[in-house]
Parts: C-alpha cells; sequence; structure tokens
C-alpha cells in the first residue's frame, strides 16, 4: 500500500498537510529518474559535499580488539560534518521544483539544522530551524553555525524542548504555511513520503560501502553497524544490504542512563506501535499513549520514536537492534580518538560501543562496517564536562 | 439518525447557528470540569466537543496544547474522561457529545474497547484530525457504525476532496477556517471569505461548521451565511485560565446570542 512499510508509516497529519503530501510524492516520483536531477545532485554530492566518503581500515581498533576486520565510513566527512548533508542537497533541489520560497526543519544535536541551513544559503532560500530549548543550550555552537549561514533559529518550550518536540513545533509552522514553505525532515520519519525520500537520498551511503568494501576484501563485510535514533543514517547504509541475508545489520539505540531506568530512548528495544507525529511505528509512551520523556546524552538520538522503515525491520528479524549506554559512548569516543586520531559524534559513538559486545565473538576473518554518522567537534561543550583528561 | 445531525437541523430551523464548544477534559481542574460544563451547556453551547488531552497535539495551538499539558498533570486518564461523558449525558441528555483527539490515544486504549466505552458513556462522535482519509478506512475498519465519524476539511482541499469529505463524513463536516493550528486570530479577509463560500456551496450531505479563529461574537456574524454552525475552542480555554467561570459564561452567552441573531 503506498506510504506503508508492511503495517507501518502511513500519513497521520491534519487535512491542511495532504495536498502538500501529495504533490511532494508526486514531484518527487517524477524527479527521481530525471537525467538533469541525478546530474545535478551527482554534482552537488561531489563538488559540494565532498563526496564519495572513504571508507577507512581501522588498524589500531582492529588490533586492540584482536579478532575481525574493523572499517569506519567516513560520513563524519561529509561537508558541514555528518550524513545530514546528503538528504539536505536532494531535498533543497526537490524544493526548487516545487517552487517553494521558504524552507523549514526540526534538528536536535543541531547537524540537520546546520545541514539545511547550509544548503538554503548555497541555494538562496530563506530558512527557520526548531530546535528544543535544552539542545540549543547543549549544542551551542551549531546554533551560532546556523546563524552564520543566515538561518533562524526558534528555541522550542514545549514538552522536553528537544527533538520530538521541535519536530512537533516544525509541523505546526508548515500546517501554517504550506501554500509556500517546504518542511526538510531530517530523518527517516514523519508522515509519508518522507521516510522513503530520505532514505532513498541516504542509500549513497551504503551503496558507496558496497563498492568500497568488495574493492578492499572482494565480498560483502559480516556486519554492519549503525546508530538509531530516528535511523537515516542506518536505512542510507543498511538498505544496498537488506537483501544480501549474509550480511548481519545491527542498529544501536541510545540507552542513556539504562534501559532499566526510564531515561533512554531504546525505541525498539522497549517500545511499541503507535501513532505519532504522522506515522505508525514503535514508540516509548505510557499505557494511556502519552508519548514519554526520553533521555540520551546524544541531542540526535534523544527521540521517542523511529523511522517506520525500521519497526518493520525489527518485526521481519532483519536488524537486530539493542543499546548502549551514555557512559558506554562516551568510553567509545574517547577510544576511537586515541587509537585512530578521530573524533566521532557521540551519536555515532553508540554504534562504535557496541563493538565491546560484537568484537570478542567475531574471527579474524571477520569484516565489520561501522557508519561513523559524524564528527565530534559539535559534542565538545558535552565532552569537556563528562571527560576528566 | 444521526444524534449531532438531528441537533443542528434543530437549532437551524428556529433560525439559529449551531454552537459547539470545545473543553479539554480535566481542565483547568478534575474538580470544576463537571460543573464549569454543565453551566456553559445552560449558558447556550448546543454541542460539546470533549477534548482527549494528548502529550502531542499536532494540530492544537498553544493554548489548546497547554491546557492538554495540564489537564495530564492533573491526572486525566481515558476512563475519567468517559466519566465525564457519563455524567454530563445525564443532565444534558439533548446535548450531543463529540470526542475530539488523536489516534493514539484510541489505539492504546484497544479500538473496540474504546468504541464500546464512548457508546456506554452516551458519547454521539468523534473527530481525529490526525487521521485523514487517505488513513479512514483502515483506521476505523473495526468500528461500528453507531459513532458519527466528523472529518475536517481546510483551505488546502480541493473540490473534489471536499466532496469525498462530505459524502464520508457523518454528523457533520467541520470545515477549518484557515491553514493553520487551533486559535485565536485578529480576522478573516476576503480570500478567507472566497473560500469558505466555496466550500459552503459544495458541501451537501452534511451540515457544515466552521472552527479555528472563531473567538468573539464579531467571527460569528461575518461568517453566518456560509455555515450551519461554529466551533468554538482556544477563546473558552483561554477565559478558562482566569479561573473566573462568570466571565467564561458570558463569553458563551455573547457567542450563543451572535448565533441566534446573524
Amino acid at each position: 500500500m503506498a506510504g506503508k512499510f508492511g503495517e507501518f508509516g502511513g500519513r497521520f497529519v491534519p487535512e491542511t498537510l495532504m495536498a502538500a503530501l501529495h504533490e511532494l510524492a508526486e514531484v518527487y516520483n517524477s524527479t527521481k529518474t530525471d537525467i538533469t536531477f541525478i546530474e545535478e545532485l551527482a554534482d552537488l554530492q561531489k563538488n559540494y559535499n565532498g563526496r564519495e566518503t572513504p571508507l577507512t581500515f581501522a588498524n589500531r581498533l582492529t588490533e586492540h580488539y584482536g579478532k575481525g576486520k574493523i572499517y569506519l565510513k567516513r560520513e563524519d566527512l561529509n561537508h558541514t560534518g555528518a550524513h545530514k548533508m546528503n538528504n539536505t542537497l536532494g531535498q533543497i533541489l526537490l524544493a526548487k521544483r516545487l517552487g517553494k520560497k521558504r524552507i523549514i526543519a526540526e534538528t536536535g544535536a543541531g547537524q540537520h539544522g546546520v545541514a539545511t541551513a547550509t544548503v538554503c544559503a548555497k541555494f538562496g532560500i530563506e530558512c527557520t530551524v526548531y530546535m528544543g530549548e535544552v539542545d540549543v543550550h547543549r549544542q551551542e555552537m551549531n546554533v551560532f553555525r546556523m546563524k552564520m549561514l543566515g538561518a533562524k533559529v526558534v528555541p522550542v518550550t514545549s514538552g522536553s524542548m528537544t527533538l520530538k518536540d521541535a519536530t512537533n513545533e516544525a509541523i505546526r509552522d508548515w500546517v501554517e504555511n504550506v501554500e509556500n514553505t517546504h518542511y526538510i525532515i531530517g530523518s527517516v520519519v514523519g508522515p509519508h513520503p518522507y521516510p522513503m525520500i530520505v532514505r532513498d537520498f541516504q542509500t549513497i551511503i551504503g551503496e558507496e560501502t558496497k563498492i568500497q568494501i568488495n574493492k578492499f576484501e572482494g565480498r560483502n563485510p559480516d556486519y554492519i553497524i549503525a546508530c538509531v535514533g530516528g535511523g537515516s543514517n542506518a536505512i542510507g547504509i543498511f538498505h544496498p544490504f537488506i537483501n544480501n541475508p549474509e550480511v548481519k545489520l545491527v542498529g544501536i539505540e541510545a540507552g542513556g542512563y539504562g534501559i532499566d531506568t526510564y531515561m533512554h530512548c531504546a525505541t525498539l528495544t522497549l517500545g511499541r506501535p503507535g501513532v505519532f507525529q504522522g506515522m505508525n511505528t514503535y514508540l516509548l509512551q505510557d499505557n494511556e499513549g502519552q508519548i514519554s520523556e526520553v533521555h540520551s546524552i546524544s541531542a540526535g538520538l534523544d527521540y521517542p520514536g523511529v523511522g517506520p522503515e525500521h519497526s518493520l525491520l525489527k518485526d521481519l528479524d532483519r536488524v537486530q537492534y539493542s543499546s548502549i549506554t551514555d557512559d558506554e559512548a562516551l568510553d567509545a569516543a574517547l577510544k576511537l580518538s586515541r587509537l585512530e586520531g578521530i573524533l566521532p559524534a557521540l551519536e555515532s559513538s553508540h554504534a562504535l560501543a557496541h563493538l565491546e559486545y560484537l568484537m570478542p565473538t567475531t574471527s579474524k576473518d571477520d569484516i565489520v562496517v561501522i557508519n561513523l554518522s559524524g564528527r565530534g567537534d559539535k559534542d565538545l561543550n558535552t565532552l569537556i564536562d563528562k571527560i576528566k583528561l | 439518525m444521526s444524534k449531532i445531525k438531528s441537533k443542528i437541523e434543530e437549532v437551524n430551523r428556529n433560525g439559529k447557528k449551531a454552537l459547539s464548544i470545545f473543553l479539554t477534559s480535566g481542565f483547568p481542574t478534575i474538580e470544576k470540569f463537571i460543573n464549569n460544563t454543565n453551566r456553559i451547556i445552560d449558558a447556550g453551547a448546543d454541542l460539546i466537543e470533549l477534548g482527549m488531552p494528548f502529550s502531542d497535539p499536532l494540530a492544537d495551538g498553544g493554548v489548546i496544547q497547554q491546557s492538554s499539558q495540564i489537564a495530564l498533570q492533573n491526572g486525566i486518564t481515558q476512563k475519567q474522561t468517559f466519566l465525564f461523558a457519563e455524567e454530563l449525558k445525564k443532565k444534558n441528555v439533548n446535548t450531543p457529545l463529540i470526542l475530539m483527539g488523536y489516534a493514539n490515544t484510541i489505539i492504546q486504549y484497544g479500538k473496540e474497547q474504546f468504541e464500546q466505552d464512548a457508546i456506554n458513556a452516551g458519547v454521539d462522535g468523534l473527530i481525529i484530525p490526525d487521521v485523514p482519509l487517505e488513513e479512514f478506512d483502515s483506521f476505523f475498519s473495526q468500528f461500528s457504525n453507531k459513532l458519527d465519524k466528523i472529518l475536517l476539511t481546510t483551505p488546502t482541499s480541493s473540490k473534489e476532496r471536499i466532496i469525498t469529505l462530505d459524502n464520508k463524513s457523518t454528523g457533520f463536516l467541520y470545515c477549518v477556517s484557515v491553514s493553520g493550528t487551533t486559535g485565536v486570530r485578529s480576522g478573516f479577509d476576503d480570500k478567507i471569505i472566497e473560500n469558505l463560500k466555496a466550500t459552503y456551496q459544495t458541501v451537501n450531505n452534511n451540515k457544515m461548521l466552521i472552527g479555528f479563529g472563531i473567538s468573539k461574537p464579531e467571527n460569528i456574524k461575518q461568517l453566518s451565511p456560509f455555515a450551519d454552525g461554529f466551533i468554538v475552542g482556544s477563546a473558552i480555554i483561554k477565559s478558562l485560565q482566569n479561573e473566573n467561570i462568570d466571565e467564561t459564561i458570558e463569553l458563551v452567552k455573547s457567542l450563543s446570542e451572535a448565533c441566534s441573531t446573524s
């Protein structure tokens, strides 16, 4: 059925937005195969964003565990420092074709906000970014970057004042201004066609990885690990391998203070299906269906929902989902910095921390790919606070 | 025959527009809710929309968002909302009760149980703004037709779509005056008026009530040629914030008066 991943997904939004969602789906379907569009996006990806990103063999990390070989897909090397640009470049071209004069976005860690402000500057389009007030404080530098890039940053003070509330506010803005505004959602969440569009633009991560690993090793990897908040970097690297059953896919959610506390974002691990922000998907919620206030040290994973395609992949047992705590992620960030000279984003550090559990079970011949979705410069405030050197 | 529809028809036959008042269940307090609502009905509300508080109400502006938050902090539950409905219905047999809220509340309660408990409590209809036409059939597949399911039309709905919405909606058709969330607005410009006029001409199957941005008697007077009734929410909730129910009652009376004379 249109817009569904099994029973998940859908378009649970107010009537005001339906015309815009239909228009977006139509324009996207006719655009994605249009050669002018394909060439324009490819040119931007190469000459503006700096793709392809390398696949780096992590030799010292590999030696540290003394088991399988570890590779890092270097999405941290995208322009502005995370995989988010893959999506915003595609969507700004769609906005141009839709004839929209104004862009809005939500952001948690600020990476999607920065990536949206960046493409808006590049294309000369007005940009407003909604950001929870808690995140405005913990991601101060990204707020300033967005302002440097000419975007208006609106702090959101409702609810838990994090990503979920920023998303609510962006959707409300869109309901009000849908005639002239395109909403660039930053992850594989929200109503159809967003989970599909964002996935398609992020799939470039997995496509490159497949070619690169086959060049290095002559075969597909045994494991791919990615962090999951909304889940766009994970879907991006997983998707081209979904039909390769020999590749084990692992999604890592934010365990916060621990999944035996209420302060976590382990949606797929502990949630149950429901409807939120336009989609039917796994959610962290109470018995009455009220959405939970969640916690993660990483603003980008601090979200009580998850992309509907992940919900399907969980139910199909195609991807294994588990969680990593704040403290484990911090240890992993320090470890990668010391062993590989790469400071990872706290989001990506969750995926890296899973190596502690996975690597002892691997053998020398195993190949593990980690999606290093972003760099950690944006997290320095948090890191200075939490790590004593 | 739908009780909601016959009530609106009855009010219209008497030369009046119907007045539907939205109230967030359990706001401003659980203790005051029933008494407040009874007085609002006595002051001239023809229908009551009982808002089921949700943590993330996408279609609502600041005032109703806040009232939902407070109601949740007051400890409101869906069971309590059904108890309120039952109590209101006992005293106001002829005032249709409509539950308004979001899909997840119904899903987590269990759809079949929800319908049963709603019917038992005397509820007449549902308005679920995050279940649009595209999701309607599958969402309500476990429901009978005992409760009216009221659909919304907006300024972005095409004429063709309005006809479909009109055919599918039961009870009445909820016409959202402007693109945006619920809340008080300064006024309605010519473009909005033209659009409401066109929508009213297109709607043949249902009575049409206009909501969103209706806050004072002047709004009702201005728009009454293009509607069978009006829905007022945020303005009422805002007046209830002041904890002075007399002020709210005066507002309801003036709105009801505007419905009679326009």
